[in-house]
């Protein structure tokens, strides 16, 4: 009990962000707030001890704080990675740096991502020059539904990367969860509500859950960690295409009401909209997924997201299975593309202030973080960006990422490859000794 | 097996005898270069659909060379291109499209796809791409693959404003097959939608994925020498084989005993065949280059030449082309050091340079890819202009690919390729609004009824939707 009661100390440490919190104004933006309204000129954003305190027209400079004038220039919220496995993977074909899954493990929902996080990836530090400021971090599965606990992460350039750990539980559902369960989808279901029963078993007495070792159907670490989650303080992350299998998730409250659910990947939730809205079920959605890749994604549109959005589901963009590891930057294209849509007839697309909060607030609100992350609103951590144009236009680039409030560096190992080969033949010496 | 070959080779040759000695005069003749047998026995059925003579108006064309008409205007009529320019008056019975605010292009050709060969669904069932047998399968075709239902095809249409691709096996192998050059339009088969008079291609890989797939099976190639070593032994064995039916053909005497992976390699030895090699390192293209001048050869291009950058000299100086992705990067090993420079570079250093998808949804965005790789360029010091990377989309894959006279810009004669963009294709913002292939209207943004539904989705949940 005193270790349970040091790990939570930990949790809360981690929670209170760098030590060396910063404060700072910037002044004169096109700014962009991130909780779905439109961006605003002659803004002015205020963080302080690492937290926004204000952000708007008309909002005054504390004296004694830094100030950057950002001339005119888009500033906004950090973007906020709303499913990714970045920190996990240096290079995902090469095993010994890819930590996203583990074939030979006993355990699986026990598995906690959050010390695997490297902030000194290519990945994180690529995707941060790019504005990505937050990541929600997921473990991939492995003989198993449950892929483990997952993490929120900063993309600072310090050493410690983990904003929340152990912040959900994902599973696969659908295609995927019946090949891991055995061959079927009731298989797959009759797997969680087994292991729900069990962690049910194991939250009334620790002590007498009878550990059966590695042939029992959950070990005493996985029943652990899914404890929070039937009590519906750990989100339960489910990956899940089909309309008919949304909505057979949906339906896991009836047994298990404290279910806090959130939908990844959600290619046919269109067409069970309001059943998902009317559950006050959160969605993280594939972006511009439109082809029948699988039998559980039939009807992918990319107005995915935009009907979603119409019912009143609460949505934002990740990036399940899409370059998860390194491309969270792609998250400003796809949210681009929406607001393409919306020229369109007959598609369901964005407004240029809904398409940017996909990948800032919402993702962050999808997890019951929208408090924390996101967004340039009062009390949110000071994650912003200045850029050199519009954010979600092609090639854009951030001039200056501040997460927590502390100015971060933007250079990376590719800015560097180019220096040495933007004249490609070699000079008086190999090119090894050009840097 | 062998057998089988010569008995289809005989019957492609629709009966005739490929030996004409048996009663002939004293000095023997061969049946002439090329002759010996059917270079063509599954002709393209292609036909243009019909189309109506168009004057798009007040448009900013692209005209995928390099050019830039502002306020242009392009004619086409009977799936040609007439003429573009400043001052084309409607003339009558020409429909007349007003393009302004909007641009012009030709449409985008893809020289590295997988649609049809690993279609959509992408079950077991579909998994027609590599013939992961055996590390040397150059006698596969593509084409006997393509599935013409794959709803991909749809997709890189009318989002993509993809009007021409090539459809290639996969990189298992050293010596993948042949590819084929489709135009993107659906079709009952195969042959209906093939390219018509495009050259195939050879699909070549190096690098990780064929000693990947070898050696986990303890077979030759396991390591990048095993690579190199195995493909010199094929291509002196296809010299040979190209000696002797060279022979036969201009002499006569008895046929040579045909050999399908040999007559692919010996359409490449001739240049019918244009090798398009997947090949992401720098040092491996260097090899590669040497040993087609060894045995007598030319690679038309690189594809995913994630390290072209640091090798524009050996490319320009092989008249070797390089086929690119914008910022894909990390996945593996030999694609640890993409830059998003790469085409930037090697357009500033004047080698032939292309973006291409190798993907069902990057298809889909070309345009796109194309917008960061020049931001890039620009903010790097290169300055690019819009009409200069539209020939990343255009002429460059077109030169690639060997339709170079056919296809890939807004040229008088030229087929009547084209997308009408509602914005500036450069923009995150813009989608094709209407696409014409050899001058058929094939989509248009307003009409639901020009939006092709594919076998497969017919009768499926959103069928006929937006996608």
């Amino acid at each position: 009990m005193i270790k349970r009661l040091l790990l939570a100390a930990a949790a809360t440490l981690a929670l209170a962000g760098p030590a060396a919190a910063q404060n700072v104004a910037i002044t004169n933006a096109r700014l962009v707030i991130g909780d779905g309204s439109q961006p605003i000129d002659g803004g002015t954003v205020v963080i302080r001890d690492g937290r926004v305190v204000a952000a708007g027209t008309g909002v005054a400079v504390p004296a004694g704080i830094p100030v950057v004038d950002a001339k005119g220039a888009w500033v906004s919220p950090g973007l906020f990675a709303g499913f990714s496995r970045l920190g996990l993977v240096e290079v995902d074909a090469v095993d010994g740096t890819n930590d996203t899954s583990a074939n030979g493990s006993p355990f699986h929902a026990a598995i906690d991502v959050a010390p695997a996080v490297n902030p000194r990836t290519s990945a994180i530090i690529l995707n941060r020059s790019e504005g990505i400021t937050r990541a929600l971090v997921a473990p991939d599965t492995a003989g198993s539904i449950f892929a483990g606990q997952g993490a929120i992460i900063d993309l600072g350039a310090d050493a410690n990367p983990i904003s929340r750990p152990r912040a959900f539980q994902f599973i696969e559902y659908g295609e995927p969860g019946a090949g891991l369960a055995g061959g079927s989808r009731p298989a797959a279901l009759a797997v969680l509500r087994n292991a729900f029963f069990e962690a049910r078993e194991y939250a009334r007495n620790p002590a007498s859950f009878n550990d059966r070792g590695k042939d029992a159907f959950l070990t005493r670490l996985d029943a652990e960690a899914l404890v929070p989650v039937i009590q519906g303080k750990v989100p339960l992350l489910v990956h899940v295409e089909r309309a008919s299998d949304i909505l057979v998730v949906l339906d896991l409250k009836r047994d298990f009401p404290a279910l806090d659910i959130v939908l990844v990947g959600a290619t046919e939730g269109w067409m069970v909209a309001r059943e998902i809205a009317a559950a006050k079920v959160t969605v993280i959605a594939t972006a511009l997924a439109d082809l029948p890749e699988t039998f559980e994604a039939l009807a992918a549109t990319q107005s995915n997201i935009g009907r979603l959005k119409a019912a009143g589901v609460t949505v934002g963009i990740g990036m399940l299975n899409d370059n998860d590891a390194h491309q969270a930057r792609y998250v400003k294209q796809y949210a681009g593309n929406l607001v393409a849509l919306g020229r369109i007839p007959g598609a369901a697309g964005l407004d240029w202030g809904a398409a940017f909060a996909t990948i800032s607030s919402k993702p962050a609100e999808a997890l019951g973080m929208g408090g924390e992350f996101g967004s340039l609103r009062p009390g949110r951590r000071g994650d912003v960006v200045i850029w050199d144009g519009d954010p979600l236009e092609l090639g854009t680039a951030a001039t200056a990422v501040y997460i927590d409030g502390i100015e971060q560096p933007l250079d990376n190992r590719q800015k560097r490859l180019r220096e040495r080969y933007w004249k490609p033949t070699e000079g008086a010496l190999p090119k090894a000794y050009e840097r | 097996m062998l057998g089988a070959a010569t008995a289809l080779a005989g019957c492609a040759m629709g009966g005739t005898t490929p030996t004409q000695s048996a009663s002939s005069e004293p000095a023997a003749k061969g049946p002439g270069h090329n002759k010996g047998y059917n270079h063509d026995p599954y002709p393209s059925t292609y036909k243009p659909y019909p189309g109506v003579p168009t004057l798009v108006t007040n448009v900013t064309i692209f005209d995928g060379e390099g050019g830039r008409i502002d306020k242009g205007a392009v004619l086409f009529r009977d799936g040609k291109i007439v003429a573009a320019g400043t001052d084309l008056k409607p003339e009558p019975g020409v429909t007349v499209i007003d393009g302004t605010g909007k641009y012009l292009t030709p449409g985008i050709i893809d020289i590295h796809s997988h649609l049809g060969d690993y279609p959509s669904p992408g079950v077991q069932a579909h998994s027609d791409g590599n013939e992961a047998t055996g590390p040397v399968t150059a006698e596969v075709w593509a084409e006997h693959s393509v599935w013409p239902q794959d709803p991909g095809f749809g997709r890189a249409l009318v989002n993509g404003g993809v009007t021409t691709l090539q459809i290639l096996p996969g990189s298992a192998n050293l010596f993948g097959g042949r590819s084929v050059v489709v135009k993107n339009v659906y079709a009952r088969t195969e042959q209906a939608m093939k390219f018509p008079g495009a050259p195939y291609g050879l699909k070549m890989a190096c690098g990780e994925n064929p000693k990947r797939v070898y050696g986990q099976r303890q077979r030759m190639p396991s390591t990048r020498m095993g690579n190199i070593a195995v493909d010199r032994a094929t291509w002196a064995k296809a010299v040979e084989y190209d000696r002797k039916w060279d022979k036969y053909e201009e002499k006569g005497g008895e046929a040579p005993t045909r050999d399908l992976q040999m007559d692919t390699l010996r359409g490449v030895l001739d240049g019918e065949i244009l090798v398009q090699n997947h090949c992401y390192r720098a040092d491996e293209m260097a090899i590669v280059m040497d040993m087609a001048k060894e045995f007598g050869y030319h690679v038309s291009a690189f594809h995913h030449a994630v390290e072209a950058y640091k090798i524009t000299d050996l490319l320009k100086a092989n008249n070797t082309c390089a086929a690119v992705w914008a910022d894909w990067w990390g996945f593996k090993m030999e694609a640890y050091d993409a830059i998003g420079e790469n085409l930037a570079i090697l357009e500033k250093e004047g080698v032939c340079a292309m973006i291409h998808s190798d993907d069902q949804n990057g298809i889909q965005r070309l345009n796109q890819e194309i917008a960061k790789a020049r931001i890039s360029g620009i903010r790097a010091g290169f300055p690019i202009a819009e009409e200069t990377a539209w020939k990343w989309v255009a002429i460059n894959p077109a030169k690639a690919l060997g339709i170079a006279d056919r296809t890939g810009s807004i040229k008088p004669g030229k087929m009547a390729d084209l997308v009408l963009w509602n914005g500036n294709p450069f923009s995150v913002y813009t989608r094709p609004q209407m696409v014409w292939v050899d001058g058929a209207l094939l989509y248009d943004m307003n009409n639901p009824k020009l939006r092709p539904v594919s076998d497969f989705e017919l009768g499926q949940p959103g069928e006929g939707d937006v996608k």
